[in-house]
Protein backbone atom coordinates (compact mmCIF):
# COMPACT_ATOMS: atom_id res chain seq x y z
CA UNK A 1 0.00 0.00 0.00
CA UNK A 2 2.54 2.34 1.10
CA UNK A 3 4.84 1.19 -1.57
CA UNK A 4 3.14 2.27 -4.48
CA UNK A 5 2.87 6.24 -3.22
CA UNK A 6 6.04 5.88 -1.12
CA UNK A 7 8.08 9.15 -1.74
CA UNK A 8 11.35 8.71 -3.44
CA UNK A 9 13.80 10.72 -5.47
CA UNK A 10 11.71 12.31 -8.28
CA UNK A 11 8.27 11.55 -7.12
CA UNK A 12 5.68 14.26 -6.87
CA UNK A 13 5.48 16.57 -3.78
CA UNK A 14 2.25 15.93 -1.43
CA UNK A 15 0.45 19.02 -2.94
CA UNK A 16 0.86 17.61 -5.96
CA UNK A 17 -0.68 14.52 -5.32
CA UNK A 18 -3.05 16.22 -3.20
CA UNK A 19 -4.41 18.48 -6.41
CA UNK A 20 -4.57 15.26 -8.30
CA UNK A 21 -5.99 12.73 -5.92
CA UNK A 22 -8.57 15.29 -4.98
CA UNK A 23 -9.76 15.51 -8.74
CA UNK A 24 -9.59 11.71 -8.98
CA UNK A 25 -12.31 11.82 -6.10
CA UNK A 26 -14.46 14.81 -7.14
CA UNK A 27 -14.51 12.92 -10.77
CA UNK A 28 -15.37 9.45 -8.67
CA UNK A 29 -18.28 11.38 -6.88
CA UNK A 30 -19.63 12.98 -10.24
CA UNK A 31 -19.73 9.96 -12.17
CA UNK A 32 -21.63 7.83 -8.81
CA UNK A 33 -23.82 10.69 -8.22
CA UNK A 34 -24.91 12.04 -11.78
CA UNK A 35 -25.20 8.63 -13.93
CA UNK A 36 -24.96 5.87 -12.01
CA UNK A 37 -21.94 5.09 -14.33
CA UNK A 38 -20.33 3.11 -11.77
CA UNK A 39 -23.15 0.26 -10.73
CA UNK A 40 -20.31 -2.46 -12.30
CA UNK A 41 -17.18 -1.20 -10.86
CA UNK A 42 -19.16 -0.81 -7.70
CA UNK A 43 -20.84 -4.62 -7.11
CA UNK A 44 -16.69 -5.72 -8.29
CA UNK A 45 -15.46 -3.65 -5.63
CA UNK A 46 -18.33 -4.59 -2.69
CA UNK A 47 -17.23 -8.43 -3.84
CA UNK A 48 -13.89 -7.88 -2.59
CA UNK A 49 -15.27 -6.20 0.30
CA UNK A 50 -17.27 -8.89 1.11
CA UNK A 51 -14.72 -10.98 3.54
CA UNK A 52 -13.81 -7.47 5.51
CA UNK A 53 -17.76 -7.42 6.58
CA UNK A 54 -17.77 -10.94 7.32
CA UNK A 55 -15.09 -10.80 9.69
CA UNK A 56 -16.64 -7.57 11.01
CA UNK A 57 -19.56 -9.56 11.68
CA UNK A 58 -18.40 -12.58 13.33
CA UNK A 59 -18.44 -10.81 17.12
CA UNK A 60 -21.43 -10.00 16.89
CA UNK A 61 -22.80 -13.53 15.30
CA UNK A 62 -20.61 -14.86 18.06
CA UNK A 63 -22.22 -13.03 20.52
CA UNK A 64 -25.51 -13.69 19.49
CA UNK A 65 -24.79 -17.79 19.23
CA UNK A 66 -23.42 -17.54 22.73
CA UNK A 67 -26.97 -15.60 23.82
CA UNK A 68 -28.74 -18.87 21.88
CA UNK A 69 -26.92 -21.35 23.60
CA UNK A 70 -27.27 -20.31 27.22
CA UNK A 71 -31.08 -19.25 26.58
CA UNK A 72 -32.48 -21.28 29.74
CA UNK A 73 -35.41 -23.84 29.64
CA UNK A 74 -38.15 -21.68 30.85
CA UNK A 75 -37.32 -18.78 28.82
CA UNK A 76 -37.43 -21.36 25.44
CA UNK A 77 -40.96 -22.73 27.61
CA UNK A 78 -42.46 -18.83 27.69
CA UNK A 79 -41.11 -18.20 23.83
CA UNK A 80 -43.04 -21.42 22.74
CA UNK A 81 -46.50 -20.57 24.44
CA UNK A 82 -46.41 -16.74 23.16
CA UNK A 83 -46.16 -18.49 20.05
CA UNK A 84 -48.44 -20.64 19.94
CA UNK A 85 -50.82 -18.35 21.32
CA UNK A 86 -49.91 -15.32 18.69
CA UNK A 87 -50.21 -18.40 16.10
CA UNK A 88 -53.89 -19.37 17.04
CA UNK A 89 -54.62 -15.67 16.90
CA UNK A 90 -52.92 -15.51 13.11
CA UNK A 91 -54.78 -18.80 12.37
CA UNK A 92 -58.17 -17.33 13.76
CA UNK A 93 -57.64 -14.20 11.41
CA UNK A 94 -56.53 -16.34 8.05
CA UNK A 95 -59.94 -18.22 8.29
CA UNK A 96 -61.51 -14.58 7.64
CA UNK A 97 -58.63 -14.09 5.30
CA UNK A 98 -59.77 -16.60 2.68
CA UNK A 99 -63.41 -15.61 2.45
CA UNK A 100 -62.49 -11.91 2.41
CA UNK A 101 -60.06 -12.45 -0.46
CA UNK A 102 -62.95 -15.04 -2.49
CA UNK A 103 -65.41 -11.73 -1.83
CA UNK A 104 -62.76 -9.19 -2.83
CA UNK A 105 -61.70 -11.12 -6.23
CA UNK A 106 -65.89 -11.47 -6.83
CA UNK A 107 -66.13 -7.97 -6.57
CA UNK A 108 -62.93 -6.67 -8.27
CA UNK A 109 -64.48 -9.02 -11.32
CA UNK A 110 -67.92 -7.21 -11.26
CA UNK A 111 -65.96 -4.28 -11.46
CA UNK A 112 -64.03 -5.17 -14.22
CA UNK A 113 -60.28 -4.82 -12.78
CA UNK A 114 -57.69 -6.54 -12.33
CA UNK A 115 -57.31 -8.39 -9.38
CA UNK A 116 -54.52 -8.09 -6.98
CA UNK A 117 -52.01 -10.84 -6.70
CA UNK A 118 -50.15 -12.00 -4.07
CA UNK A 119 -46.27 -11.06 -3.71
CA UNK A 120 -43.20 -13.46 -3.91
CA UNK A 121 -41.40 -12.85 -0.85
CA UNK A 122 -37.39 -13.99 0.61
CA UNK A 123 -36.53 -14.09 4.04
CA UNK A 124 -32.92 -12.57 3.88
CA UNK A 125 -30.66 -12.30 7.04
CA UNK A 126 -29.31 -9.50 8.03
CA UNK A 127 -24.96 -9.00 7.50
CA UNK A 128 -24.31 -7.42 11.13
CA UNK A 129 -22.18 -4.43 9.88
CA UNK A 130 -22.95 -0.58 10.25
CA UNK A 131 -23.04 1.81 7.39
CA UNK A 132 -22.02 5.30 7.01
CA UNK A 133 -22.31 7.04 10.58
CA UNK A 134 -25.62 9.15 10.70
CA UNK A 135 -27.46 7.12 7.33
CA UNK A 136 -29.72 4.49 7.99
CA UNK A 137 -28.32 1.75 6.14
CA UNK A 138 -28.38 -1.87 6.29
CA UNK A 139 -26.43 -4.91 4.21
CA UNK A 140 -28.77 -8.16 3.51
CA UNK A 141 -27.09 -11.20 2.83
CA UNK A 142 -29.18 -12.26 -0.59
CA UNK A 143 -27.21 -10.73 -4.19
CA UNK A 144 -27.75 -10.58 -7.44
CA UNK A 145 -27.53 -14.14 -7.91
CA UNK A 146 -30.69 -14.82 -5.81
CA UNK A 147 -32.47 -12.24 -8.23
CA UNK A 148 -32.18 -9.18 -5.94
CA UNK A 149 -32.43 -6.49 -8.01
CA UNK A 150 -31.99 -2.33 -7.20
CA UNK A 151 -35.18 -0.48 -6.34
CA UNK A 152 -36.93 -3.66 -4.48
CA UNK A 153 -38.83 -3.27 -1.21
CA UNK A 154 -38.08 -4.56 1.56
CA UNK A 155 -40.19 -5.44 4.68
CA UNK A 156 -40.32 -7.03 8.17
CA UNK A 157 -43.62 -8.26 10.26
CA UNK A 158 -44.96 -5.00 10.41
CA UNK A 159 -44.18 -2.86 7.96
CA UNK A 160 -42.19 -1.63 4.89
CA UNK A 161 -38.06 -1.26 6.24
CA UNK A 162 -36.82 0.55 2.87
CA UNK A 163 -35.71 -0.56 -0.93
CA UNK A 164 -32.43 -1.82 -1.95
CA UNK A 165 -30.28 0.34 -3.42
CA UNK A 166 -26.60 -1.79 -4.13
CA UNK A 167 -26.22 -5.31 -5.31
CA UNK A 168 -23.40 -7.04 -5.51
CA UNK A 169 -23.29 -11.06 -5.95
CA UNK A 170 -23.82 -12.32 -2.58
CA UNK A 171 -25.00 -8.81 -0.37
CA UNK A 172 -26.78 -5.93 -1.28
CA UNK A 173 -27.59 -2.48 0.91
CA UNK A 174 -31.03 -1.51 2.22
CA UNK A 175 -31.39 2.44 2.41
CA UNK A 176 -34.50 2.85 5.30
CA UNK A 177 -37.34 4.63 5.29
CA UNK A 178 -35.64 6.63 8.12
CA UNK A 179 -32.31 7.88 5.67
CA UNK A 180 -32.20 11.14 5.56
CA UNK A 181 -32.61 11.13 1.56
CA UNK A 182 -35.43 9.00 1.26
CA UNK A 183 -38.86 9.40 0.84
CA UNK A 184 -41.92 7.16 0.43
CA UNK A 185 -45.55 8.03 -1.23
CA UNK A 186 -48.29 7.28 1.27
CA UNK A 187 -52.20 7.31 1.90
CA UNK A 188 -54.02 7.93 5.26
CA UNK A 189 -55.58 5.04 5.81
CA UNK A 190 -58.59 7.03 6.99
CA UNK A 191 -58.90 9.51 4.71
CA UNK A 192 -57.16 8.22 1.75
CA UNK A 193 -55.20 10.92 1.94
CA UNK A 194 -52.13 10.92 -0.13
CA UNK A 195 -48.29 12.45 0.95
CA UNK A 196 -45.11 11.37 1.16
CA UNK A 197 -43.02 10.34 3.91
CA UNK A 198 -39.07 11.45 4.29
CA UNK A 199 -36.36 10.33 6.54
CA UNK A 200 -34.39 12.31 9.00
CA UNK A 201 -31.60 10.57 9.72
CA UNK A 202 -33.24 9.68 13.52
CA UNK A 203 -33.64 5.83 14.00
CA UNK A 204 -36.88 6.32 14.76
CA UNK A 205 -38.74 9.38 13.36
CA UNK A 206 -40.02 10.35 10.33
CA UNK A 207 -41.58 13.68 9.05
CA UNK A 208 -44.45 14.70 6.76
CA UNK A 209 -43.80 17.65 5.10
CA UNK A 210 -45.96 20.27 2.76
CA UNK A 211 -49.77 19.12 4.28
CA UNK A 212 -51.76 22.42 5.04
CA UNK A 213 -53.64 22.88 8.18
CA UNK A 214 -56.87 22.36 6.07
CA UNK A 215 -55.21 18.51 5.50
CA UNK A 216 -57.45 15.38 7.00
CA UNK A 217 -54.83 13.70 9.30
CA UNK A 218 -54.83 13.11 12.42
CA UNK A 219 -52.46 12.03 15.00
CA UNK A 220 -52.16 8.44 15.32
CA UNK A 221 -53.47 7.63 11.83
CA UNK A 222 -52.10 4.65 10.03
CA UNK A 223 -49.84 5.73 6.60
CA UNK A 224 -49.58 3.20 4.45
CA UNK A 225 -47.44 2.75 0.91
CA UNK A 226 -49.61 4.21 -1.67
CA UNK A 227 -47.61 2.26 -4.82
CA UNK A 228 -47.96 5.52 -6.49
CA UNK A 229 -44.46 6.05 -8.42
CA UNK A 230 -44.50 1.85 -8.94
CA UNK A 231 -41.50 1.46 -6.11
CA UNK A 232 -43.62 0.03 -3.24
CA UNK A 233 -46.12 -2.33 -3.28
CA UNK A 234 -49.52 -0.86 -2.39
CA UNK A 235 -51.15 -1.55 1.00
CA UNK A 236 -48.23 -1.62 3.54
CA UNK A 237 -47.68 -0.29 6.59
CA UNK A 238 -44.99 2.74 6.17
CA UNK A 239 -45.91 5.06 9.58
CA UNK A 240 -47.88 6.00 12.30
CA UNK A 241 -48.68 9.79 12.90
CA UNK A 242 -46.96 10.79 16.43
CA UNK A 243 -47.53 14.52 16.61
CA UNK A 244 -49.08 17.43 14.64
CA UNK A 245 -47.86 20.73 15.53
CA UNK A 246 -49.63 23.38 13.39
CA UNK A 247 -47.40 27.06 14.42
CA UNK A 248 -49.65 29.69 12.36
CA UNK A 249 -46.47 31.32 11.36
CA UNK A 250 -45.39 28.27 9.00
CA UNK A 251 -46.50 27.65 5.78
CA UNK A 252 -47.47 23.88 6.36
CA UNK A 253 -47.90 21.50 9.37
CA UNK A 254 -44.82 19.91 11.18
CA UNK A 255 -45.80 16.22 11.64
CA UNK A 256 -43.25 13.41 12.74
CA UNK A 257 -44.10 10.02 12.52
CA UNK A 258 -43.13 6.27 13.61
CA UNK A 259 -42.04 3.69 11.04
CA UNK A 260 -44.49 1.11 11.87
CA UNK A 261 -41.32 -1.76 11.00
CA UNK A 262 -39.16 -2.27 13.57
CA UNK A 263 -35.61 -0.70 12.03
CA UNK A 264 -33.08 -1.65 14.63
CA UNK A 265 -34.57 -5.05 15.76
CA UNK A 266 -34.34 -8.41 14.50
CA UNK A 267 -32.16 -10.03 12.15
CA UNK A 268 -34.44 -11.30 9.61
CA UNK A 269 -36.11 -9.08 6.91
CA UNK A 270 -38.40 -9.87 3.90
CA UNK A 271 -37.48 -8.97 0.15
CA UNK A 272 -40.69 -8.60 -2.07
CA UNK A 273 -41.12 -9.25 -5.94
CA UNK A 274 -44.05 -7.72 -6.93
CA UNK A 275 -46.82 -10.31 -8.21
CA UNK A 276 -47.55 -9.54 -11.53
CA UNK A 277 -51.13 -8.40 -12.07
CA UNK A 278 -53.09 -10.34 -15.27
CA UNK A 279 -52.76 -8.22 -18.07
CA UNK A 280 -56.57 -8.05 -19.02
CA UNK A 281 -59.43 -7.37 -16.05
CA UNK A 282 -61.23 -10.32 -17.86
CA UNK A 283 -59.09 -13.20 -16.82
CA UNK A 284 -59.09 -12.72 -13.26
CA UNK A 285 -59.88 -15.46 -11.33
CA UNK B 1 14.69 2.90 -0.11
CA UNK B 2 11.39 1.43 -1.37
CA UNK B 3 12.79 -2.52 -1.37
CA UNK B 4 14.06 -1.57 2.05
CA UNK B 5 11.42 -1.70 3.46
CA UNK B 6 10.96 -5.37 4.84
CA UNK B 7 7.90 -7.54 5.33
CA UNK B 8 7.77 -7.23 8.58
CA UNK B 9 7.22 -3.62 8.74
CA UNK B 10 4.97 -3.36 5.89
CA UNK B 11 3.02 -5.93 8.26
CA UNK B 12 2.35 -3.87 11.35
CA UNK B 13 1.21 -0.72 8.87
CA UNK B 14 -1.35 -2.69 7.25
CA UNK B 15 -2.71 -4.48 10.40
CA UNK B 16 -3.51 -1.24 11.91
CA UNK B 17 -4.82 -0.22 8.90
CA UNK B 18 -7.39 -3.24 8.62
CA UNK B 19 -7.88 -3.62 12.35
CA UNK B 20 -9.32 0.22 11.87
CA UNK B 21 -11.09 -0.13 9.05
CA UNK B 22 -12.58 -3.55 10.69
CA UNK B 23 -13.52 -1.68 14.12
CA UNK B 24 -15.22 1.27 11.86
CA UNK B 25 -17.93 -1.26 10.11
CA UNK B 26 -18.18 -3.58 13.28
CA UNK B 27 -21.42 -3.32 14.95
CA UNK B 28 -22.50 -1.49 17.86
CA UNK B 29 -25.59 -1.15 19.65
CA UNK B 30 -27.91 1.90 18.44
CA UNK B 31 -27.62 3.56 21.36
CA UNK B 32 -23.44 3.65 21.34
CA UNK B 33 -23.08 4.26 17.21
CA UNK B 34 -22.67 8.06 17.33
CA UNK B 35 -19.75 7.48 20.07
CA UNK B 36 -18.05 5.38 17.53
CA UNK B 37 -14.43 7.21 16.80
CA UNK B 38 -13.36 8.05 13.22
CA UNK B 39 -10.72 4.66 14.03
CA UNK B 40 -9.36 4.86 10.24
CA UNK B 41 -8.69 8.39 10.19
CA UNK B 42 -7.07 8.44 13.88
CA UNK B 43 -4.59 5.73 12.87
CA UNK B 44 -4.20 7.70 9.60
CA UNK B 45 -3.09 10.56 11.39
CA UNK B 46 -1.03 8.34 13.85
CA UNK B 47 1.10 6.86 10.35
CA UNK B 48 1.58 10.47 8.71
CA UNK B 49 2.77 11.84 11.95
CA UNK B 50 5.43 8.43 12.89
CA UNK B 51 6.71 8.64 9.11
CA UNK B 52 5.31 11.07 7.29
CA UNK B 53 8.04 10.25 4.33
CA UNK B 54 6.44 6.89 3.76
CA UNK B 55 2.38 7.28 4.66
CA UNK B 56 0.95 10.73 3.32
CA UNK B 57 -1.80 11.42 0.50
CA UNK B 58 -1.81 7.88 -1.01
CA UNK B 59 -2.81 6.07 1.61
CA UNK B 60 -4.90 8.49 3.03
CA UNK B 61 -7.00 7.87 -0.30
CA UNK B 62 -6.52 4.20 -0.32
CA UNK B 63 -7.91 3.89 2.96
CA UNK B 64 -11.26 6.51 2.30
CA UNK B 65 -11.79 4.79 -1.03
CA UNK B 66 -11.33 1.25 1.20
CA UNK B 67 -14.43 3.08 3.35
CA UNK B 68 -16.47 4.77 1.16
CA UNK B 69 -16.94 1.03 -0.55
CA UNK B 70 -17.66 -0.26 2.85
CA UNK B 71 -19.95 2.02 3.62
CA UNK B 72 -21.76 2.05 0.40
CA UNK B 73 -21.49 6.12 0.52
CA UNK B 74 -20.50 7.96 -2.38
CA UNK B 75 -17.83 6.78 -3.80
CA UNK B 76 -14.67 9.32 -3.50
CA UNK B 77 -16.17 11.30 -0.57
CA UNK B 78 -14.52 9.92 2.50
CA UNK B 79 -11.32 9.48 -0.21
CA UNK B 80 -11.27 13.04 -0.52
CA UNK B 81 -11.53 13.74 3.41
CA UNK B 82 -8.75 11.26 4.14
CA UNK B 83 -6.38 12.64 1.61
CA UNK B 84 -7.04 16.05 2.82
CA UNK B 85 -6.65 14.72 6.22
CA UNK B 86 -3.38 12.92 5.37
CA UNK B 87 -2.17 16.17 3.61
CA UNK B 88 -2.80 18.26 6.96
CA UNK B 89 -1.16 16.03 9.42
CA UNK B 90 2.10 15.54 6.76
CA UNK B 91 2.33 19.55 6.64
CA UNK B 92 2.24 20.07 10.10
CA UNK B 93 3.66 16.75 11.44
CA UNK B 94 7.03 18.64 12.67
CA UNK B 95 4.65 21.39 15.06
CA UNK B 96 2.32 18.06 16.16
CA UNK B 97 5.22 15.89 17.28
CA UNK B 98 6.98 18.62 19.27
CA UNK B 99 3.23 19.38 21.52
CA UNK B 100 2.79 18.08 24.82
CA UNK B 101 -0.04 15.06 24.82
CA UNK B 102 -3.21 16.99 25.35
CA UNK B 103 -2.32 19.90 22.70
CA UNK B 104 -1.66 17.64 20.38
CA UNK B 105 -4.80 15.91 21.67
CA UNK B 106 -6.84 19.54 20.62
CA UNK B 107 -4.79 19.80 17.56
CA UNK B 108 -6.12 16.19 16.02
CA UNK B 109 -9.46 17.30 17.32
CA UNK B 110 -9.38 20.18 14.83
CA UNK B 111 -8.21 17.89 12.23
CA UNK B 112 -10.55 15.22 12.44
CA UNK B 113 -13.22 18.39 12.05
CA UNK B 114 -11.99 19.42 8.92
CA UNK B 115 -12.11 16.18 7.38
CA UNK B 116 -15.39 15.73 9.05
CA UNK B 117 -16.94 19.36 7.94
CA UNK B 118 -15.86 18.18 3.91
CA UNK B 119 -17.07 14.79 4.24
CA UNK B 120 -20.71 16.93 5.74
CA UNK B 121 -20.16 19.19 2.34
CA UNK B 122 -20.50 16.90 -0.24
CA UNK B 123 -22.96 14.91 2.11
CA UNK B 124 -25.70 18.25 2.26
CA UNK B 125 -24.60 18.61 -1.64
CA UNK B 126 -26.24 15.19 -2.74
CA UNK B 127 -28.80 16.15 0.12
CA UNK B 128 -28.04 13.25 2.66
CA UNK B 129 -26.62 15.42 5.13
CA UNK B 130 -27.88 15.02 8.87
CA UNK B 131 -29.27 17.54 10.29
CA UNK B 132 -27.95 16.56 14.10
CA UNK B 133 -25.37 18.36 16.33
CA UNK B 134 -24.73 14.69 17.57
CA UNK B 135 -23.21 14.55 13.74
CA UNK B 136 -19.48 16.01 15.33
CA UNK B 137 -19.15 13.59 18.79
CA UNK B 138 -17.17 11.28 16.78
CA UNK B 139 -14.13 13.96 16.41
CA UNK B 140 -14.82 14.63 20.27
CA UNK B 141 -14.67 10.97 21.21
CA UNK B 142 -11.41 10.53 18.58
CA UNK B 143 -9.53 13.56 20.32
CA UNK B 144 -10.35 12.34 24.11
CA UNK B 145 -8.99 8.39 22.76
CA UNK B 146 -5.88 9.96 21.24
CA UNK B 147 -3.11 9.90 24.36
CA UNK B 148 -4.55 6.35 24.58
CA UNK B 149 -3.77 5.40 21.16
CA UNK B 150 -1.06 7.24 20.45
CA UNK B 151 0.86 4.82 23.19
CA UNK B 152 -0.72 1.83 21.67
CA UNK B 153 0.62 2.68 18.15
CA UNK B 154 4.18 4.18 18.82
CA UNK B 155 4.70 0.76 20.83
CA UNK B 156 3.31 -1.48 18.11
CA UNK B 157 5.35 0.35 15.56
CA UNK B 158 8.36 -0.24 17.71
CA UNK B 159 7.68 -3.61 17.93
CA UNK B 160 7.22 -4.05 14.60
CA UNK B 161 10.19 -1.83 13.93
CA UNK B 162 9.29 0.68 12.58
CA UNK B 163 11.32 3.64 12.31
Amino acid sequence: MINVFGRSVGAPSNLTRLILLSALSVALMILDHRGHHLEKIRSGLNLLAYPIQLIASVPAYVGGSIGDFFTTRGTLRQDNEKLLAERQGLNAKVQQFDALEEENARLRRMLGSAAQVADKVLAAELVEVSSEPFTRKIVVAKGSRDGVYVGQSVIDAHGIMGQVTQVASQVSRVTLITDAGHAIPVLDNRSGLRMLVFGTGDPDTLKVPYLTSASDIKEGDLLVSSGMGGTFPPGYPVAQVRRIVNDPNEAFLAITAKPAAQLNHGKQVMLIWRGTPPKSGASAK
Amino acid sequence: MRLGLDAHRRLTLVATCTVAVILAIMPFPAWAEPFRPDWVGLVLIYWCLAMPERTSVGTGWLLGFLQDVLYGSLLGSNALGKTLLAFLTVRLHLQLRMFPRWQQAVSIFGLLIANQLLVLWIRGAIGQAPDTFIYWTPSVVGALLWPWLFVILRDLRRRGGLT
